[in-house]
C-alpha cells in the first residue's frame, strides 16, 4: 500500500474543534493540544483553518536551532525538542514559516505537533485527522485523495526565494503547482482569491 | 412545595455545574488502559461510534472506531470529550431529599422510592390518575423509553406522559408521516454523497450534527451542488453553491415559489405524480398563488435566489432534501417540513439511490426515542394510541385489559400549563431539564414551584432537578446497556462499559422498582434491559416502526440494523419507499397544500427585531452534561448574542458589550457577538445555559397546532446595551449561568 499522507483541505474546515480537543488527548503530550485552529476574521466570516506541523524535507525550525534540540525522524517526521537539549530560545518559533512550534514555559521546552508519532509509527492515524468531521484534515494515501477530491494535493511553498517541501500536503484548486505565500510580482501568478462575500446583509441589498 | 430550598448560588456551589476538565487521576496517570469498549456517543442522533477506554472500572479516555461505518472514527469535540463524565465530582451518589432551608439530604435509595410511590399515590388518590404526569427524554435507549411508556399506561395508569422530543422531532415525524405515511429519515447517510443536488434547510450541520459534514463536502467532490436556508451564514452555508439567508419562518416562501418555478419551467414528474401520489391538484392550485416575488417577500430574500434554486434543484438527476430544527421549530413546523417535501415528491426523487431526502434528529436517540410509547399520543412500535387495533395489540403484549390503556395525554407545553394552572399536581420526569429547556422559561419555572410534589431523576443535580422534592440518581448512557436509533434509522448497541458510581442506578431498575412498588411489578420483572428489548421487539410487531426481527447479536454482526425489520431472516430497511411504495395503506405519497402564515408573535414597534435560538458545537441541549465538561465549557464558556454590525451599530453596541435581550416573557443579558454572518433583522441567542443566560427565558409557548412543537426559532426582541450584571447571578461560575 502506498504511503498514508496527512492531507489539508481549508475549504472544508467547519471550526468545531473536534481536532483541538482530540490533540490532547494524544497520550505523547495528553493535556496540551498542539494544533492550531485559527478563526480568520469572525466578524467578517465563520471561516477557519486548522494548522499542524507542515514537517519540512529540510525543517527550518532544526537549521535555526543553536542546541541541535530538534531532530527528524528516518520517514520524515520532525519531532518535538529534545528535552535536554532545548535552552528555550525560541529560536524556531519566529523561523518556523508556518507558525507551528510554540514555547511551552510550563515544561520549558518547545513542543509542537509531531504528527502523533506514538500513533502513526504503528500504523495508526494521527488524532486530529481521524476525529475530524470535516475531513478538512485527513490521513490516507494520495491515490485515494486523487479518487475521491476535486483538487490537487501539493507540498510545494514559495516563501520569496525560498522554496520548502512539506511532508504535509494541502489542497488546491486543480493543476496548481506550487504555493506562493509571498510573492505577489512572482511570474507564475497566483490565482486570484474568489472575492468572498460573506456579509448577509450585502446579499439583501436590493430587497 | 417545590420552590427552590436554598438560594441558587448556595444550590450552584454544592452541586454544580463544576468543570471537569482532566481524565481520572489527571493527565500524567494514564498509561495503557484495562480494557477498551465499542459503543456510541451519547450527544446528538448521529449516534457516532466511539470506543471508551476503561482502567481501574474507570472511563479513562476514548479512542476512535474506525471500523464503525457512519463515522468511521469521526468524532466531534463533544464525542471527544463525551468520556469525562463518569468520574465526574458532581455525580449525583445518593438519593437526595429536599429539606427547606437546608437543601438537599442524602437519604437511602428505598426511602426516596417509597416517598416517591406514597405522595404520587396520595395525588392520584386526591385528584384522578392523570394529576400526575411522567417526563420522558429523547437521550433514553430504546428500552427505557419503551418501559416509561408503559410504566405510565400500566403502573400510574395515566395519560399525561410526554418527552422532551416534542421540543424537537415531532415537526418533522408529523410531516413525515402525512407525507409519506412513516416517521423516519427516508434514507441511509451513504446516499447523500450520490446525490447531484442538496437542499440543506435549517440545519446547521457544521456545529449540529458535524459529522454529517464530511458527507456533504464528499458529495461536493462528486459534483454535487449545495443550497442552504438559514438565517445565518454558518460553516455550511459560506462555501454552498447557493446560501439562501431566509428570514426565520419564511422558509415556505421558498419551497412554494421554488416549485412554482418547477410547474412552470416543467421540472416535475407527472407521470410519478399521477402513478404514486395523491393531493397534487390541491398543490398546484396554491403553488399558482406563489410567484417567486411573493415567495421572496415572504422570505425576506432577493426572487432571483429562489429562482437559482428552482434552476439548481429542478433538472437535476438525483437529489436530496436535509431539513432540521431551523424549519421545525414553528408554529407552522410541520407545514414547513411539507412544503419542504413537496419538493422531492413533485420531482419523483425519493427511493432510490442519491434519492430522498432525511430529517437530522437532534437527540441521542431523537428517531428511536419517539417511537417506542413514551409520546402523548403513542403507543410502541410507533402505533397510535387512539387506533382500537394498536391499542388491542400492545394491550396484549403488557397483559391487561384494553381498556385500561389511557388515552391520549397532554404534550410538553399544555403539560407544563396543566402543572401552572393545577391540573397536574405532581410530576416525576427522567432525562429531561425543563428549567432550561421549555419555552417561556420563567412560566416552566414557575411550573415547578406549583407541584405538590415533584420526582427527579439525572446523573448531575441539573436546573430542573433543584426544585424536586426527591432526586434519583441515575447512570449514564456508559453505564447501562440498551439500544439507540440513529438518524438514519439504524438500530445500534450501546455497551456498559462501567458501573454506575455509589448509589446510582440504572433508569430502567428505577422504573422497576417504582412500578414493584405502584403493585405492577408482574408486569415490570425485567433482569436486563436485553429482556425489555425483547419485549419491545414484540410490542413493535407489526408496527410501523417493527423491531421484531431486530437482536443485539445482529446489530452487532452488521453494525446496526435499519428498521422496519420484521423478521430475522429480514435483512432490514436502509432505505425507504423503493419501488415507489409508501407507508400510507393506498400506497401512495400523500401531497400536502400549504399556505404560509405568520409566526405567534412577529417583530413590532415594542419588540422590533427576530430572536432566533439554536446550538453551538460544543454543547448538548440544556448543557446538563457538557456545561460540565472541561473542554467544552472552553470551548463555550458563555452564549453570545450574534448581530449583524448594521443593527449593532444602530443600537450602539460593540462586539464584547453587554446587551440586554428581551422579549414579553423574560430577558437574558449576554455580551455581544458582532458579525456580518447573520441577517440584520435577527439576532441569535444559543439555548444551553440556564437562568440569566437563558435563550429560553425569552421564546414564546405558541406550539404547531399539529405536532405541538414549541415556536423556538421565532419570537420578538429588544435590545438594550448595558453594563456588566453585579447581582448574584452574575457572579456565579459560566457554566452555571453566571459570568464569572
Amino acid at each position: 500500500m502506498s504511503e498514508l499522507r496527512f492531507v489539508i483541505d481549508y475549504s472544508r474546515c467547519i471550526g468545531c474543534q473536534a481536532c483541538v480537543q482530540a490533540c490532547e488527548e494524544c497520550d505523547t503530550h495528553r493535556g496540551r493540544s498542539m494544533i492550531h485552529l485559527e478563526t480568520i476574521k469572525r466578524t467578517d466570516s465563520v471561516q477557519t483553518a486548522p494548522q499542524v506541523c507542515m514537517h519540512c524535507e529540510d525543517p527550518i525550525c532544526a537549521r535555526v536551532c543553536p542546541a541541535d534540540a530538534i531532530k527528524k525522524t528516518a520517514d520524515g517526521v520532525v519531532q518535538s525538542s529534545l528535552k535536554p537539549r532545548c535552552i528555550g530560545c525560541s529560536n524556531c518559533v519566529l523561523a518556523c514559516p508556518f507558525g507551528v512550534p510554540k514555547y511551552d514555559g510550563y515544561v520549558d521546552q518547545m513542543m509542537k505537533c509531531d504528527m502523533c508519532y506514538d500513533r502513526t509509527s504503528v500504523g495508526k492515524r494521527p488524532m486530529c485527522a481521524t476525529v475530524c468531521p470535516s475531513q478538512a484534515l485527513s490521513f490516507t494515501t494520495l491515490e485515494e485523495i486523487d479518487r475521491t477530491r476535486h483538487g490537487t494535493a501539493v507540498n510545494t511553498w514559495q516563501f520569496g526565494g525560498e522554496v520548502v517541501r512539506t511532508k504535509v500536503f494541502v489542497m488546491l484548486p486543480l493543476n496548481h503547482p506550487a504555493i506562493h505565500v509571498d510573492r505577489p510580482d512572482s511570474r507564475t501568478p497566483t490565482t486570484p482569491a474568489r472575492r468572498s462575500n460573506d456579509d448577509v446583509a450585502a446579499l439583501l441589498e436590493g430587497m | 412545595m417545590a420552590k427552590l430550598p436554598l438560594p441558587l448560588p448556595d444550590l450552584i456551589a454544592q452541586f454544580g455545574p463544576h468543570v471537569n476538565a482532566a481524565p481520572p487521576g489527571g493527565w500524567q496517570s494514564v498509561g495503557e488502559p484495562d480494557r477498551i469498549v465499542k459503543t456510541h456517543c451519547c450527544f446528538c442522533g448521529q449516534q457516532c461510534g466511539i470506543q471508551l477506554k476503561v482502567k481501574d472500572n474507570k472511563v479513562a479516555g476514548f479512542e476512535p472506531w474506525e471500523d464503525f461505518p457512519f463515522n468511521r472514527g469521526k468524532l466531534c469535540p463533544k464525542g471527544v470529550k463525551r468520556y469525562l463524565q463518569n468520574e465526574h465530582p458532581d455525580r449525583l451518589l445518593t438519593a437526595l431529599e429536599r429539606r427547606d432551608d437546608v437543601g438537599f439530604s442524602p437519604v437511602g435509595y428505598d426511602h426516596a422510592l417509597d416517598r416517591t410511590v406514597r405522595e404520587l399515590q396520595r395525588v392520584q388518590l386526591a385528584y384522578g390518575n392523570d394529576a400526575v404526569a411522567v417526563l420522558g427524554g429523547a437521550s433514553f435507549t430504546n428500552e427505557r423509553a419503551y418501559l416509561l411508556g408503559k410504566f405510565a399506561r400500566v403502573a400510574l395508569r395515566t395519560a399525561n406522559i410526554d418527552y422532551n422530543g416534542r421540543l424537537c422531532m415531532v415537526s418533522a415525524g408529523a410531516a413525515s408521516k402525512k407525507v409519506f405515511g412513516v416517521d423516519r429519515s427516508a434514507n441511509p447517510w451513504s446516499d447523500i454523497p450520490k446525490a447531484d443536488v442538496i437542499l440543506i434547510a435549517g440545519s446547521n450541520v457544521a456545529e449540529c450534527s458535524p459529522i454529517t459534514t464530511d458527507y456533504l463536502w464528499s458529495a461536493r467532490e462528486n459534483g454535487a451542488r449545495i443550497i442552504v436556508l438559514d438565517p445565518r451564514m454558518t460553516p455550511i452555508a459560506r462555501t454552498a453553491d447557493l446560501y439562501i439567508p431566509v428570514r426565520s419562518g419564511g422558509d415556505i416562501g421558498v419551497f412554494n415559489s421554488m416549485l412554482y418555478v418547477l410547474i412552470e419551467r416543467g421540472w416535475i414528474n407527472r407521470e410519478f405524480i399521477a402513478n404514486h401520489t395523491t393531493g397534487w391538484d390541491a398543490v398546484e392550485r396554491t403553488i399558482r398563488s406563489y410567484p417567486p416575488e411573493r415567495g421572496a417577500q415572504i422570505a425576506g430574500v432577493p426572487a432571483s435566489m429562489i429562482v437559482r434554486a428552482a434552476e439548481l434543484w429542478g433538472p437535476a438527476r438525483t437529489s436530496f432534501l436535509l431539513h432540521a430544527r431551523g424549519i421545525e421549530h414553528h408554529s407552522k413546523g410541520v407545514d414547513n417540513c411539507s412544503a419542504a417535501l413537496n419538493l422531492v415528491v413533485a420531482t419523483g426523487r425519493i427511493g432510490r439511490e442519491g434519492c430522498g431526502y432525511a430529517m437530522i434528529t437532534g437527540q441521542g436517540n431523537g428517531q428511536g426515542g419517539r417511537e417506542q410509547g413514551q409520546k402523548a399520543d403513542q403507543l410502541p412500535g410507533a402505533r397510535d394510541i387512539e387506533n382500537p387495533d394498536h391499542r388491542r395489540h400492545i394491550a396484549q403484549v403488557w397483559g391487561v385489559d384494553e381498556s385500561t390503556i389511557p388515552r391520549k395525554g397532554l404534550t410538553a407545553v399544555p403539560l407544563f400549563e396543566a402543572i401552572h394552572d393545577g391540573r397536574i399536581k405532581a410530576l416525576i420526569s427522567f432525562c429531561f431539564n425543563p428549567a432550561v429547556s421549555m419555552p417561556d422559561g420563567n412560566f416552566a419555572r414557575e411550573a415547578f414551584e406549583r407541584l405538590e410534589f415533584y420526582a427527579n431523576v439525572d446523573f448531575f443535580m441539573s436546573e430542573s432537578s433543584r426544585y424536586a422534592d426527591i432526586v434519583l440518581p441515575t447512570a449514564l448512557m456508559e453505564e447501562d446497556e440498551g439500544t439507540t436509533t440513529n438518524v438514519e434509522g439504524r438500530v445500534i448497541h450501546h455497551r456498559k462499559v462501567v458501573d454506575p458510581p455509589g448509589e446510582a442506578k440504572e433508569d430502567w431498575k428505577i422504573v422497576c422498582e417504582l412500578a414493584a412498588r405502584l403493585g405492577a411489578g408482574d408486569k415490570f420483572r425485567f433482569t436486563s434491559p436485553r429482556e425489555i428489548f425483547d419485549e419491545l421487539r414484540a410490542a413493535s410487531r407489526g408496527g410501523v416502526a417493527d423491531y421484531y426481527g431486530i437482536t443485539w447479536e445482529r446489530i452487532d454482526r452488521e453494525y446496526g440494523v435499519f428498521w422496519p425489520c420484521p423478521s430475522e431472516d429480514h435483512p432490514g430497511t436502509p432505505r425507504l419507499y423503493e419501488g415507489y411504495r409508501f407507508g400510507h395503506p393506498d400506497g401512495k405519497a400523500h401531497f400536502q397544500s400549504v399556505d404560509w402564515r405568520p409566526a405567534a408573535e412577529e417583530p413590532d414597534t415594542d419588540y422590533p427585531i427576530i430572536l432566533t435560538t439554536g446550538r453551538v458545537v460544543a454543547h448538548y441541549l440544556s448543557g446538563t452534561q457538557t456545561r460540565r465538561i472541561g473542554g467544552l465549557v472552553a470551548q463555550s464558556p458563555e452564549p453570545r448574542c450574534e448581530m449583524h454590525p448594521r443593527l449593532a451599530e444602530s443600537l450602539g453596541v460593540a462586539d464584547g458589550d453587554f446587551v440586554r435581550v428581551e422579549s414579553r416573557r423574560g430577558a437574558v443579558v449576554v455580551r455581544a457577538l458582532v458579525v456580518k454572518t447573520i441577517r440584520p433583522d435577527t439576532v441569535f441567542v444559543p439555548y444551553h445555559w440556564p437562568h440569566d443566560r437563558s435563550a429560553n427565558n425569552m421564546t414564546t409557548r405558541a406550539i404547531d397546532p399539529v405536532s405541538n412543537i414549541p415556536e423556538y426559532k421565532i419570537c420578538a426582541v429588544r435590545v438594550v446595551k448595558v453594563s456588566r450584571p453585579t447581582d448574584a447571578m452574575a457572579e456565579v461560575p459560566q457554566q452555571a449561568g453566571g459570568l464569572a
